[in-house]
């Protein structure tokens, strides 16, 4: 014989729920105690005038947008075009029935994908210096595409792997069925079903990309060509003066939470 | 005359899993021939080695008379030939249901887009679907959704259809709309291979019944005889249990 006690109104202790709700309050004065803190201790002056001066903010326009966003626009978009494509023929060559290509595609992505995306672009930055014959045509524009590109492309290239394996065997077999050739079955039926399906990885390619490209600064670049991040740190050495990093930081933002927000809309879509 | 098809000595196998062993098989034009048996028995595999969806082991096929299983042929070209619907369905979900029909007449027979759209809309009205035209598949019902891939085959202007199980992945009460397009195409003349668990569609429709089992075929002629009256054991036990399928011995 037992009887059901445990549900029984506890005489002397706490039950469980006014216990809970005794610690969420605890919870809250802790936090609200923190804030007051650093409120009263912070040196607001200072701060503002380090991290959000106006004058210095006034000082980065209209360049910020003219020429360092651009760049980054530039430097982004362009390797992501080469991504894109080197991802898409690396990915049909590791569906390949001709083995080498299979493995040539394999060895490629597993090299792009471990290296840090910097030492792929100063390795394709001083190719020269092994070949002088060899010059990339675009400068630093040309370098970027090609380091950035090389790298995303390793990714790009199982995602879209990734999305054609999970578009139906089924509709390859229709396509051909009909007379389609393998590669205009490809082209019309599997790759854009593929594409739907990796909206989601290729949004996110593009924001990474979007971060990466501040790596440029690091080949060396023109006023003409600075982008985001070295643009910013160059106006603040200018100014002693560290609010040009945060206004570059929310021109980041800018472009990468619309981005994010878009993937997840079109993941939600699905 | 040459037969719509002709399968000579075809073997296939999936690494030592032998599914075909050895068929023989020919189809007149205009002729519906439909191949029953239990499910493994290689029904399935012989219709796609029949346009070559899967590669025969050995032996040969003819699709009019052209040899497909001979290296040098273009094989793109003579599937343009050769209609068929899968189980599945398989319409191209990204695509409208007009496009789905006149996207492989547009880049496979280079026909102007306004010919296309002219036989879609054509093949579409053959199967009672004219309203369904600006649809996406995922819109349709099973049932509309194969109709639809039988007007998509049919646009390609066929001398021969294939039909691997049509209904199989249909609810009942869709099954009956599949049949009735499948069988005005018999009776326009159409030359069909219908790989089929519907016997009375078999029987009424088709001129010779084939049954296949374990690879093989075992028994071949007019569903009179075939279904009616079988001779073989095997058919006979095979027929009891899917005309009877609560019957216990």
């Amino acid at each position: 014989m037992s009887e059901p006690v445990a549900a029984l109104p506890q005489r002397g202790g706490l039950s469980p729920r006014k216990k809970q709700r005794i610690s969420r309050g605890i919870q809250y004065a802790i936090l609200i105690v923190i804030v007051v803190v650093v409120a009263l201790l912070a040196d607001w002056p200072a701060i503002i005038n380090s991290f959000l001066n106006v004058e210095v903010a006034g000082e980065t326009l209209p360049t910020l947008f003219t020429v360092a966003l651009r760049n980054t626009v530039i430097y982004t978009v362009t390797a992501y075009v080469v991504g894109f494509v080197v991802g898409m023929v690396l990915a049909l060559m590791r569906l390949s029935s001709v083995a080498p290509y299979r493995w040539i595609a394999a060895v490629y992505i597993e090299i792009f994908r471990g290296l840090p995306a910097l030492v792929v672009l100063l390795m394709i930055a001083s190719l020269p210096l092994a070949f002088p014959w060899l010059q990339i045509p675009g400068g630093v524009y040309g370098q970027a595409a090609l380091g950035l590109g090389a790298v995303s492309s390793a990714y790009l290239a199982e995602t879209f792997r990734g999305g054609i394996q999970a578009v139906p065997k089924g509709q390859m077999e229709a396509a051909r069925s009909l007379g389609m050739p393998y590669m205009r079955a490809m082209v019309s039926i599997v790759i854009p079903q593929a594409l739907r399906i990796v909206i989601p990885p290729l949004t996110n390619q593009l924001v990474f990309l979007f971060k990466d490209s501040s790596l440029v600064l690091f080949l060396g670049v023109t006023a003409a060509q600075v982008e985001l991040a070295k643009f910013g740190n160059d106006v603040a050495s200018t100014f002693a003066n560290p609010t040009p990093l945060i206004v570059t930081g929310a021109t980041y933002l800018l472009l990468t939470i619309p981005l994010g927000y878009l993937s997840r809309r079109m993941e939600a879509r699905q | 005359m040459n037969h719509a098809v002709e399968i000579r000595g075809l073997h296939k196998s999936f690494g030592s899993n032998k599914v075909l062993k050895g068929i023989d098989l020919s189809v007149e034009p205009g002729q519906v021939v439909c191949v029953i048996g239990p499910s493994g028995s290689g029904k399935s595999t012989l219709l796609r080695c029949v346009n070559l969806l899967e590669q025969p082991t050995s032996g040969k096929v003819f699709v009019g008379g052209v040899e497909l299983t001979d290296e040098d042929v273009d094989i793109d070209a003579a599937r343009r030939g050769v209609g068929m619907v899968f189980q599945q369905f398989n319409l191209f979900g990204h695509l409208t249901v007009l496009r789905n029909i006149t996207i492989a007449q547009e880049r496979v027979l280079k026909r102007r887009r306004p010919e296309c759209e002219r036989i879609a809309r054509h093949n579409l009205e053959r199967v009672g679907l004219t309203e369904k035209a600006d649809s996406y598949p995922a819109q349709l019902s099973g049932g509309q959704q194969q109709r639809v891939a039988i007007a998509r085959a049919l646009a390609m202007d066929p001398s021969l259809m294939l039909f691997d199980e049509p209904t199989s992945a249909l609810d009942p009460e869709l099954v009956g709309d599949v049949l009735t397009v499948m069988r005005k195409l018999a009776e326009d003349g159409m030359t069909m291979l219908v790989v089929t668990h519907e016997m009375a569609f078999a029987r009424e429709v088709a001129d010779r019944v084939v049954f296949m089992d374990d690879g093989m075929v075992v028994e071949d002629g007019p569903p009179s005889q075939v279904i009616a009256n079988p001779k073989h054991q095997r058919t006979r036990s095979f027929l009891s249990r899917v005309l009877n399928p609560t019957h216990v011995d």
